[in-house]
């Protein structure tokens, strides 16, 4: 084989390479990209049904209740608010070392037809003291928090709106 | 007064790193034999430096000196002596010092086993390596001092995360460190090579057992952390796709397509700069992983101390190494044309086909790391991109890699015979048909664990039947045992690696057979899982050395007779007021029994139950996968004209 037909042998496989790499990507993306959507942005337009999100804001304080769910597994019930809108979350699993209440929070799961965001995971952190950034810029979409102004004021103050069924 | 000797033993390495890459760079390009001279000797100072300057650092965490501030941030003196070392670089600024520690070993290494390198490679080698070192010893000095006072010292640290406190975890950075500051010494090795304008097969002789023992830590390293989390952060899963763990597999994927392309290299003297381009691009993604994981830009459940001044640093480095280095390239890398020629199908031909897959799957991890970034940056969105992308957009490219892996080593250099390669394998193909439809009819319709038996056994067997081939076991059958004995290393040493992956394989499908359920038990009450009767026995107060718990006795039992006991924990560690769940797991070798207890509701509590079958597989087919390296590594060929077999400084 001669050099040059060598050569053009390598470039149409490092095409063939990235094209499909990229066109793998592509299609990928499309089914698997996952948004992060806060209490307000739920209110302001309902999420598509069928597609799972993430939802992050605070634990509401005093929120949280343990139930059993329409399965009979245990769950974990609680709301999800970043000052302006509270979503109700329910979770069928063991809750993360470092969940709390009036702390930020990150869930990933669906919307249900009955209003109630059915979390498949509950996102854990290693480190108590940190605030997830999706969390910390929905609070200050919402207005309730200017970060320049020190830590985030105590989870209760934040309780304003008025609560959706529960 | 060991914190400042260690500040200043860790100065001094950076002027001796300076004065390491000035220097012999600087004789290399006069041919000044003196100056060439000067770098191995400074390459020795420089280790002795840092090694000191580690010294005085694990010593400040041996006697818990609370006057430096990184003691009090991560130790405390009611803390196993092994966690008191494992903290001294369980954190930002000591693991960096680990990091630089390896790097001047490294450097030493080539200092004391390269005197056979023509002298102007070493000594840029050797240079190039200093440059590296003096840009990271910088960035300690300048953002991350390890020996920073604080006045008045407390009373005692506030202690290392609990998460940490593991052995697994205490082993897990300094085998990622080795893989990472492996690929600093190929790259080191591809610059010089670039100056030089030369590759030769002596090249090749040296880049590979470098890209050999640092794949092989980095496969360690990443097993080590996965088994860490799979055992100790109780969520049941072993891999999440975090963008963490995509940096460390980044490298690995580079490194492992460099460990095949500079085969080729040495043995033909062909794809010369594609090998020189995946080295700089392996070394690029150790820095992309280094930076990744220190500035926080990607959110993530690693969570070091956030930096943005860090960030920028190591930024600044990645830039300046990766762009300097691709310069280098562009401007020379045409001198380097190969000479070898081979037929699209052949050996040569199979390593591209594996380097082509394993750069286009490193691309789609790349890209699906990044994006969420770069999604924040152009256009404001939050997104993140989870497991579901990544096993979408990689099984494409993985199946073909795994279908080529097996036929590759079968294939002849320079043109080869693909009928006759399969038909030698058609027992392994029929092994792997069969092991599909084993698992649909046992397991039911579940696909993708059906896709990676099958995969588990082409590999497995198609490992023994490549070294069935080369020891002519059907042929001469009355030889087999002498041939077998002449083998070299490095073809046992690659058949082990592949058949370890077919183990890791049968790990990931056994895994995707798994079955939990999360329940609510009350003392005496039991539930049955996977054809065991687990039984809640009791929930009762622990307490540890530095901890307390509320522990769960759970009784397995499999028709009456009892399996075993296990005791999931809730941890609370007082000193710095964490909670840790801590899973228990009964292992057979081929299935784990793991439990998880949850909150407590009036008497009873909520456990989560996992039977993970062949989960111990993964990181044992991990264990094999790094041993076919370390035979590859001994193989007599790379140690009498590469004596650098001691490269990789502690073995595993």
């Amino acid at each position: 084989m001669t050099r040059k037909k060598r050569r053009l042998y390598i470039l149409l496989l490092c095409g063939l390479g990235l094209g499909s790499a990229t066109a793998l990507t592509l299609t990928a993306f499309q089914d698997n990209l996952v948004f992060f959507r806060s209490p307000s942005d739920i209110m302001r337009e309902a999420p598509p049904a069928n597609r799972a999100f993430r939802l992050g804001g605070l634990v509401e304080a005093g929120s949280l209740e343990r139930g059993t769910g329409a399965d009979g597994k245990p769950t974990a019930n609680f709301r999800v608010t970043d000052g302006a809108h509270v979503i109700r979350v329910s979770y069928a699993g063991v809750l993360p070392d470092l969940f709390r209440e009036g702390q930020g929070v990150v869930t990933l799961g669906m919307m249900q037809p009955d209003g109630i965001f059915r979390a498949r995971e509950v996102l854990a952190r290693h480190d108590e003291t940190y605030m997830p950034p999706e969390v910390a810029d929905a609070l200050k979409r919402a207005g309730h928090w200017n970060p320049a102004q020190g830590a985030a004021p105590p989870p209760a103050e934040w309780n304003t709106a008025p609560r959706r069924g529960g | 007064m060991i914190g400042e000797l260690g500040h200043f033993a860790l100065a001094l390495g950076c002027i001796l790193a300076l004065a390491q890459a000035v220097l012999p760079l600087l004789g290399a390009h006069r041919h000044d034999a003196r100056l060439m001279a000067l770098a191995s000797p400074l390459a020795g100072a420089q280790l002795i430096a840092i090694a000191s300057a580690f010294g005085a650092l694990l010593w400040a965490f041996a006697v818990n000196d609370t006057t430096i501030s990184n003691v009090v941030l991560n130790s405390h003196s009611a803390k196993p002596l092994i966690y008191k070392f494992s903290g001294a670089w369980g954190n930002h600024e000591g693991s960096m010092v680990l990091w630089v520690l390896i790097l001047a070993l490294c450097g030493g290494a080539v200092a004391a086993f390269g005197r056979d390198l023509p002298s102007a490679l070493q000594a840029r080698v050797i240079g190039i390596l200093g440059l590296i070192a003096a840009g990271f010893l910088g960035f300690i000095i300048f953002t991350s001092n390890p020996f920073e006072r604080v006045w008045p010292p407390p009373m005692d640290g506030q202690g290392l995360n609990p998460l940490l406190q593991d052995l697994g975890l205490a082993l897990h950075p300094p085998m990622l460190y080795l893989g990472y500051v492996g690929y600093a010494v190929t790259f080191a090795f591809a610059v010089a090579a670039l100056l030089e304008g030369r590759v030769d097969a002596a090249w090749g002789r040296w880049v590979r057992p470098w890209s050999l023992a640092a794949w092989s830590f980095l496969t360690l390293g990443i097993a080590l952390g996965s088994w860490w989390a799979y055992y100790e952060l109780g969520w049941g899963g072993y891999w999440f796709w975090d963008p963490v763990e995509n940096a460390s597999l980044l490298p690995w994927l580079i490194g492992a397509a460099l460990l095949h392309s500079s085969i080729v290299v040495e043995k033909r003297e062909s794809l010369k700069i594609w090998t020189v381009l995946l080295a700089i691009l392996a070394f690029a993604m150790s820095l992309l992983g280094t930076f990744l994981v220190r500035s926080g830009v990607l959110n993530s459940v690693h969570a070091f101390a956030n930096d943005p001044a860090r960030g920028v640093f190591i930024l600044g480095l990645l830039m300046a190494y990766v762009a300097g280095a691709l310069a280098l390239f562009a401007w020379r890398a045409p001198r380097l044309g190969g000479t070898g020629v081979f037929a699209p199908i052949s050996r040569e031909g199979g390593l591209v086909l594996n380097n082509l897959l394993l750069c286009s799957i490193t691309a789609v991890v790349l890209v699906g790391t990044l994006w969420p970034m770069f999604a924040d940056i152009l256009f404001g969105a939050k997104i993140s991109v989870g497991a579901p992308f990544f096993n979408a957009a990689t099984a494409p490219l993985a199946i073909p890699l795994v279908a080529a892996m097996a036929v590759g080593p079968l294939l002849a250099w320079k043109r080869a015979d693909l009928a006759g390669a399969l038909q030698r394998l058609w027992w392994v193909g029929a092994l792997a048909v069969a092991a599909a439809f084993l698992t649909l009819l046992i397991a039911g319709y579940h696909v993708w664990p059906a896709l990676g038996f099958a995969a588990a056994a082409w590999l497995i067997a198609g490992a023994a039947a490549d070294i069935l081939d080369r020891i002519a076991a059907f042929r001469r059958p009355s030889q087999a045992w002498n041939r077998a004995r002449g083998l070299p290393r490095a073809a046992w040493g690659g058949a082990v690696a592949h058949a370890g992956m077919g183990v890791m394989f049968a790990g990931l499908a056994g895994m995707g057979l798994a079955t939990d359920a999360l329940v609510e038990l009350k003392p005496g009450q039991s539930t049955r899982l996977a054809g065991y009767e687990w039984r809640l026995e009791s929930i009762r107060d622990v307490q540890g050395p530095n901890w307390s718990s509320r522990r769960a006795t759970i009784t397995v039992l499999d028709g009456g007779q009892v399996v075993t006991v296990l005791t999931p924990e809730k941890r609370f560690f007082p000193v710095g007021r964490m909670n840790t769940t801590e899973a228990a797991i009964h292992t057979n070798a081929l299935r784990d029994l793991y439990a998880v207890l949850g909150d407590e509701r009036d008497g009873g509590g909520v456990v989560r139950l996992h039977h993970n079958p062949l989960a111990p597989w993964i990181w044992f087919g991990a264990g094999i996968m790094a041993l076919g390296g370390g035979l590859s590594l001994s193989d007599r060929r790379i140690r009498v004209s590469a004596p650098s077999r001691k490269a990789a400084p502690a073995p595993a």
